[in-house]
């Protein structure tokens, strides 16, 4: 167990390393300099600068002091916003992304989990086609059309909601809901064939000869193992909400690191991109590690060790 | 009690030909027109090939029918409504809607299934030599797939996006980088299996070489797997693309794709949500065409799920 978590450890490192490492080489590559902003600089002020943020180094020292600062999560100044330091930038906007997330991901679970078993419990029944067409619709429209359509219908057309803003609970809604569609019904289909496989297992038909009520043997003995799947999806899951957030936070005008990640993009502020890719990829592995983690915890089956290393 | 008596002659002897029963009367199926008979009895499925097949017509005639053309602004005829002239209406600077529709799809349809094919050459090459030879080259290669894939998939197109020249073989490349490694793991998996069957065993003690197994026999065998996994790549593609070009990464002007209208629509959602619906809806329809698609190929092609 301890080997296997140290391997996994060392994996997320290397990849952390190689995000690193692309991000510094690639943000070099990138045309135009940081400084070539629509406002002239006096040749004095940019050579002053350029000596400030140390670009004037050999590349090999800028890469080492790079790589060096992003392990203590000091990637510097933002280049477009003086004065404003990355870090500040991303501790800032986080709360709000990590709301959304959280209401994401239990709006995606929970009623995921409930359309799949209903459409288990109504197996090859009008009720199954209707939850699995429902699923399938779920994934095949994108997070920020479904965004759009709900702002729509229900900012523009019905007022019911805040068309673009962040102040109370009832701002989530829309937003969390944009973003759980995709998951959601991925969540439903898996939930649906776990359920299935496992309600026409051996020791469910035992249980039931046993005299048990259906409802006993469907929730305790039918959902709990077939919520296994649902578990070792929380890894893409994770990952699909904060990309997904990139948009939704856009759409929707919430000030959160999605938002500030685009910003940063259109901006071509390179160290604000570099900071959020490498805060976004640690959030990213280390909850996929922890989602292992649980896995192995929850199903003793699974042996953690002879899956032989990161996925 | 008086029985009646029953003769040798009241009996018949009935001749059966045991060779008759063995006789196959109906015609043999292949793996392929089995999968066929059940693919069929799909009708969403079904649904889903011929939505495909319009919509990859349209792509290809669509952006002439009209007689329009995607790029010609005119600033005369801003943001009308659908009519007989436009027939989706036109944007914010009086570009025909229908003519940019079928444009993006085009271009949506062929970054979608350029990216798709690409993730499927590499995946089928690194996964069956991986699957084939085993041992220390296996653990070697997907030690490599493993660490590609830590790489969070969008961050990284998106990186590369903001770093080399926009453009659609600029996106198709920031996508298959890391999009091929799905491809691969399904295919070293099946071929690991197949590797020790006894055909493979047959064949190669036969004197085949490595490089006839695998193309032959391997292979061949794989493409039921491969096929599910390659249609529902395709609307992830597509999704990517959308993704990117909503960001303002994707296509550069004039061109269109879905994803650069609905991003372009968004400003005029309120009083235009016309020049939103149309490129989304079709964005929706092509992944949704896709996806019933590949769960119909996916249940006609699993064994497990013959009834």
């Amino acid at each position: 167990m301890v080997n296997y978590i140290l391997k996994r450890i060392g994996y997320i490192a290397l990849s952390l390393f190689l995000i690193i490492s692309a991000t510094f080489f690639l943000m070099q590559a990138a045309p135009g300099s940081p400084f070539a902003s629509e406002r002239k600089m006096t040749p004095a002020i940019e050579e002053q600068m350029i000596e400030a943020y140390g670009l004037n180094d050999p590349i090999h020292e800028q890469y080492i002091t790079y790589v060096v600062n992003s392990l203590t999560f000091d990637f510097g100044p933002s280049f477009k916003f003086v004065g404003q330091e990355v870090m500040d930038i991303i501790l800032r906007s986080f709360p709000y992304s990590l709301v959304l997330g959280l209401e994401a991901v239990f709006i995606a679970i929970g009623f995921g989990v409930l359309l799949g078993v209903f459409a288990a419990l109504k197996h090859n029944r009008f009720g199954d086609y209707t939850a699995m067409i429902i699923a399938v619709m779920g994934i095949s429209v994108p997070s920020f059309i479904m965004a759009t359509i709900l702002q729509y219908i229900f900012a523009f057309k019905l007022e019911m909601f805040s068309v673009a803003r962040m102040e109370s609970f009832s701002d989530t809604i829309l937003p969390a809901i944009a973003l759980a569609t995709t998951p959601l019904a991925f969540i439903a289909r898996l939930m649906r064939s776990s359920m299935l496989d496992v309600l026409s297992s051996d020791y469910i038909k035992t249980a039931k000869s046993k005299g048990m009520s259906q409802r006993i043997v469907t929730y305790k003995h039918g959902l709990r193992n077939a919520l296994l799947p649902v578990i070792s999806y929380m890894g893409p899951l994770v990952a699909g909400i904060l990309t997904g957030s990139f948009i939704i936070e856009q759409i929707f005008g919430i000030p959160g690191l999605g938002s500030e990640f685009v910003t940063s993009i259109t901006n071509r502020d390179y160290t604000v991109i570099m900071g959020t890719t490498v805060f976004y990829s640690v959030i990213l592995l280390v909850s996929i590690l922890i989602v292992d983690l649980i896995y192995g915890i929850v199903d003793p089956r699974i042996k953690l060790v002879a899956k032989g290393g990161g996925k | 009690m008086a029985q009646s008596q029953l003769s040798n002659a009241d009996f018949e002897r009935l001749n059966i030909d045991y060779g008759e029963s063995e006789k196959i009367v109906g015609q043999s199926t292949s793996y392929w027109k089995d999968a066929w008979r059940r693919f069929r009895k799909n009708k969403l499925a079904l649904m889903g090939i011929i939505v495909l097949l319009l919509l990859g017509f349209m792509a290809v005639f669509g952006a002439e029918i009209s007689g329009k053309n995607y790029k010609d602004t005119d600033l005369m005829s801003t943001n009308l409504t659908p009519s007989a002239e436009h027939w989706f209406g036109t944007d914010n600077i009086g570009r025909d809607i229908f003519a940019r529709t079928w444009d993006g799809a085009r271009i949506s349809l062929f970054i979608g299934l350029t990216a798709a094919f690409l993730d499927l050459i590499i995946g089928i090459i690194w996964g069956a030599f991986a699957g084939y030879f085993g041992g220390k080259v296996d653990e070697y290669m997907m030690r490599i797939a493993d660490i590609l894939s830590g790489l969070p998939y969008l961050l990284v197109v998106i990186l590369l996006m903001v770093v080399m020249d926009q453009g659609i073989w600029t996106m198709i490349i920031a996508m298959v980088i890391t999009g091929w490694i799905n491809m691969a793991r399904i295919v070293r998996g099946q071929v690991m299996q197949l590797r020790s069957e006894e055909y493979v065993l047959a064949s190669r003690s036969l004197g085949a070489s490595s490089s006839r197994l695998l193309f032959k026999h391997l292979i061949p065998n794989t493409l039921g797997p491969i096929l599910v996994t390659l249609t529902l790549t395709v609307p992830s593609a597509i999704f990517t693309e959308a993704f990117l070009s909503f960001l303002g990464l994707g296509v550069p002007m004039p061109h269109s794709s879905w994803g650069v209208m609905t991003s372009d629509a968004l400003g005029a959602l309120r009083y235009s949500p016309y020049q939103l619906f149309f490129p989304a809806f079709f964005i929706c329809l092509t992944m949704l065409a896709f996806n019933v698609i590949g769960d119909g190929l996916r249940d006609a092609l699993d064994p497990k799920e013959r009834k």
